[in-house]
């Protein structure tokens, strides 16, 4: 008997967890723009790659 | 070919260019007239586009032209220092900014030219341009960027300017000292969601062994700690998320009316009370997993109704076009004031490109005024001092002074917003098809559960109970409440893909009950940006122009931003332009230059010195040519009217009533009846007001009417109307407040639109009977008071899910049939 409650409000706790976790994620703007990250996740690592590129090119030119 | 690329720059050098070899500008890829503005090996349109590309490199962010080919817009546009002047107010500096503690402020800008990742990516990067600015960040979609900077070390007029200088000038219009930002009702239906749905599967696994065949040999303790868990968690449930249906269903109780939440707080509220005293008396495990799946699965479908576009808005007045400042004079001195507080007398400053902000008298300067977001008309209008020149005229030249002789928003055009139908918040403008169904649907509910009741009361009163119980929860119309959702939800989407943007799922329902059909004229059945364009020679020659003639012509009129010369520009075919010398543009005139040693001249009749001709047609324009002297004839501009245009009047003219209202004289009535079949009613020299009012007239003969307009002028009649659409050939630029945004390439689908919603009343109907048929299944059990928790929980969640199976694949079908999707 006892085991089995245990681990009931064990789970349910670990699920609380996450449940606030989400809450935070939303109450935080997280969900309130979905399409800008997806370009700005892309970015940095574009950038840096032209960066290297033209820095090799322009070492080509000179 | 290449001319002029060998002389000045270096040939070596690779250089963007064009299918026809014309070299294109490095930072916005607009073709270049010459190639005499250059920075290092790049060339350039402008001196404006120079500009960006050389504060950039400085910076070291031209990784901005790697990231994105369209990456730079043109610079190619008048631009005065002291315009920015307004934002030294203090008064304003409050109002833009959304957070200021004396170090550091925030403030959030709507940059229109905001287009492609390269953008992103440099706005985001302001802080290296300027290290005063210590964050940026951008919402693409609603094209907003958000800085947060050193108050002490750059102003906010700093950041504006900042931002001007590489190419994205914020609009800073009225309404942005005026904006409420409303994003918290989206963040909070999300948390209500993840609410109901974490509590919905922890109370679906604490009930499951209840459902199993063994349970009873368990334990009694094992079940009493489940019931009670599963009571717990539905408080939650009960308290937070389905608040909102209460709230709805009182509101609407206490104005006489029954909507569908009526029915739905009805049959949550006995699910909760009924299922909460089983368990607290021991009685049995009560409903909780069917009461919570109900709750979550019908946020979910208020979710899925509320597909909006961030990037349109569709409730912009007047304001969304008037500037935040205006500059005043007073004796001998210029100052820069807020427009509201602006009063009847003061005498204010015009300069070129800037619009009048309230009516006025002219005082002095040579006034050419484009009305053409007041009225849609085009051209220009010359005006005198002493000359009274209303809101909203932009002035394209020179300084004017003005005398203010009316509040702003008692102008001519801005007191169209004090009329009542703006005052009032319709939220429906007609009895929506579920509120009227949910109305029956609640009295027979009621006369069910009070029969049964009765029935049982005679012989047993907790059968009774229980039986009444049960017929208001098995009857909660679930599925009824998700049929018009998710069908008109994904009505909307499938509108959204054909570019037919609505405000909200009600304008469907608008939209498949109206029976007449108003259109505008201007910009809405004929094309604003193209025209009908005809060459006439003059009668003394008779001759056609000759290719090189033609090839002069194009080269004038591209060194001219008058629509007129746009059109000219766009009628002939695409060549490389020839240097012209001697360049003169005369406001209200015409235009002259020379090309390899000849003059060509174009514009009126007084320009040219020719005498006028005898034209029937009014609504055309005329521009004369004469080159080198000689009369050569003229251009003759008349509306193109919209491609499509025949095919949708075909269409309707059957099923409704046709209008059309234009601010235009009748010139062309010919021309419209024949293209509206003599069934159409016209009316010509319609005020804004007179549209307004002719709305209402049809609105009190019981016409429920759909409104298509285009400019602030039908601003009142698109308000006014059961259905306003507000036809646009980019979405993103301007359009007045309206229920539904078209754009304009789509037109002639319209009436696939209004069949496709008046069908997508006929699924709701349809679903409507299969959720019916299930509640007769389930009052079949309810009435003999056998209603057990099992049944619920099966009976709940499969007409439910058929039910929006039912809606989405239906809707997705009869679009596929009607070549919507």
């Amino acid at each position: 008997m006892s085991a089995i409650v245990v681990l009931i409000f064990g789970s349910l706790l670990v699920s609380i967890g996450f449940l606030i976790a989400f809450i935070w994620a939303v109450k935080s703007g997280q969900f309130d723009d979905n399409y800008t990250p997806s370009i700005r996740m892309l970015l940095d690592d574009k950038a840096d790659n032209n960066e290297k590129k033209k820095n090799k090119s322009k070492e080509g030119e000179e | 070919m290449s001319r002029i690329e060998t002389k000045t720059i270096d040939a070596k050098v690779f250089h963007r260019q064009d299918n026809k070899g014309r070299i294109l500008c490095d930072h916005c890829n607009e073709v270049c007239p010459d190639t005499s503005i250059v920075s290092g090996d790049k060339v350039f349109c402008c001196p404006g586009c120079r500009l960006v590309y050389e504060i950039l490199a400085e910076n070291d962010l031209c990784d901005y032209y790697n990231i994105d080919e369209n990456a730079g817009s043109t610079q190619n546009k008048p631009f005065h220092t002291s315009k920015f002047e307004y934002l030294d107010d203090e008064a304003i500096i409050q109002k833009l900014l959304d957070f200021s503690d004396g170090n550091s402020a925030k403030a959030t800008f709507y940059i229109p030219d905001m287009h492609c990742s390269s953008c992103v990516w440099l706005l985001e990067s302001l802080y290296r341009i300027n290290d005063a600015i210590t964050y940026g960040s951008v919402n693409f979609l609603k094209k907003e960027l958000s800085v947060t900077f050193d108050i002490k070390r750059i102003s906010l007029r700093g950041v504006v300017e900042l931002l001007t200088s590489i190419g994205y000038e914020p609009q800073i219009n009225l309404e942005s000292i005026h904006k409420k930002i409303n994003k918290e009702s989206d963040r909070d239906l999300y948390i209500k969601i993840g609410v109901a749905g974490f509590c919905f599967a922890n109370i679906m696994m604490l009930s499951f062994p209840e459902y199993l065949v063994r349970y009873d040999k368990v334990e009694p303790q094992i079940k009493t700690v489940f019931t009670y868990l599963t009571l717990l968690l539905s408080l939650p449930v009960f308290f937070y998320s389905s608040m909102d249906y209460f709230k709805s269903a009182l509101k609407g109780w206490k104005q006489k009316m029954v909507n569908m939440d009526v029915p739905i707080s009805l049959g949550i509220l006995t699910l909760f009370i009924r299922s909460a005293y089983d368990i607290l008396s021991g009685v049995g495990t009560g409903y909780m997993d069917s009461f919570s799946g109900l709750v979550f699965l019908l946020l979910v479908g208020k979710l899925f109704q509320k597909k909006t576009y961030d990037t349109l808005s569709f409730d912009r007045d007047y304001k969304s076009y008037f500037p935040v400042s205006v500059t005043k004079k007073e004796g001998a001195k210029e100052t820069t004031v807020p427009l509201e507080n602006i009063k009847k007398g003061d005498r204010i400053i015009i300069r070129n490109q800037e619009l009048v902000p309230a009516d006025a008298v002219l005082i002095s300067g040579k006034a050419y005024i484009d009305y053409s977001f007041v009225s849609g008309e085009s051209d220009p209008v010359p005006l005198i001092s002493g000359d009274i020149i209303h809101a909203g005229g932009r002035q394209i030249g020179g300084v004017l002074e003005m005398d203010v002789i009316k509040d702003i928003s008692h102008s001519y055009l801005t007191r169209l917003w004090n009329d009542d139908s703006f005052k009032k918040e319709q939220e429906s403008k007609i009895t929506l098809l579920s509120n009227t169904i949910s109305k029956y649907f609640t009295v027979i509910v009621l006369l069910l559960s009070g029969g049964s009741a009765l029935y049982w009361l005679r012989s047993d009163l907790t059968m009774a109970l229980n039986s009444l119980t049960a017929v208001l929860i098995v009857a909660c119309p679930c599925a009824l409440a998700l049929s018009t959702p998710f069908t008109l939800g994904n009505v909307l989407r499938i509108f959204g893909k054909n570019k037919f943007y609505l405000k909200n799922i009600s304008v469907i329902e608008s939209l498949a009950r109206i029976n007449s059909v108003v259109f505008d004229k201007t910009g809405t059945i004929t094309r604003s940006r193209t025209a009908k364009v005809d060459f006439i020679a003059s009668p003394g020659t008779r001759e056609e122009l000759s290719a090189e003639e033609i090839h002069e012509i194009y080269s004038l009129v591209r060194e001219s931003g008058h629509p007129l010369s746009r059109y000219i520009y766009n009628y002939f075919p695409a060549q490389r332009a020839l240097p012209v010398s001697d360049y003169q543009e005369l406001i209200g005139q015409g235009i002259k230059g020379r090309i390899g040693g000849r003059e060509i001249m174009l514009g009126s009749n007084s320009f040219l010195r020719i005498e006028k001709k005898n034209k029937k047609d009014s609504t055309s324009s005329i521009v004369y040519i004469k080159i080198n002297g000689k009369f050569r004839g003229y251009f003759q501009i008349s509306n193109a009217y919209r491609p499509g245009l025949k095919k949708v009047v075909g269409a309707l003219i059957d099923k409704y009533n046709l209008y059309l209202l234009t601010g235009d004289n009748d010139s062309e009535r010919l021309r419209l009846s024949e293209i509206f079949m003599n069934k159409a009613k016209l009316y010509f020299n319609q005020s804004p007001f007179d549209k307004l009012n002719f709305i209402k007239m049809l609105q009190k003969k019981s016409e429920r009417v759909m409104m298509i307009g285009d400019g602030l002028n039908d601003a009142g009649a698109l308000k006014q109307s059961d259905v306003g659409i507000s036809i646009s050939e980019d979405v993103n630029t301007f359009s007045p407040a309206c229920d539904a945004i078209l754009e304009a390439g789509h037109f002639e689908r319209l009436n696939d639109f209004i069949r496709l919603s008046k069908l997508s009343l006929n699924i709701i109907l349809i679903s409507f009977s299969i959720s019916f048929i299930y509640n007769l299944i389930g009052l079949y059990f309810a009435m003999q008071g056998t209603l057990s928790p099992l049944i619920a929980a099966i009976l709940m969640p499969v007409s439910s899910i058929s039910v929006v199976l039912f809606t989405t694949g239906s809707t997705a079908f009869l679009a596929k049939r009607i070549k919507l999707l």
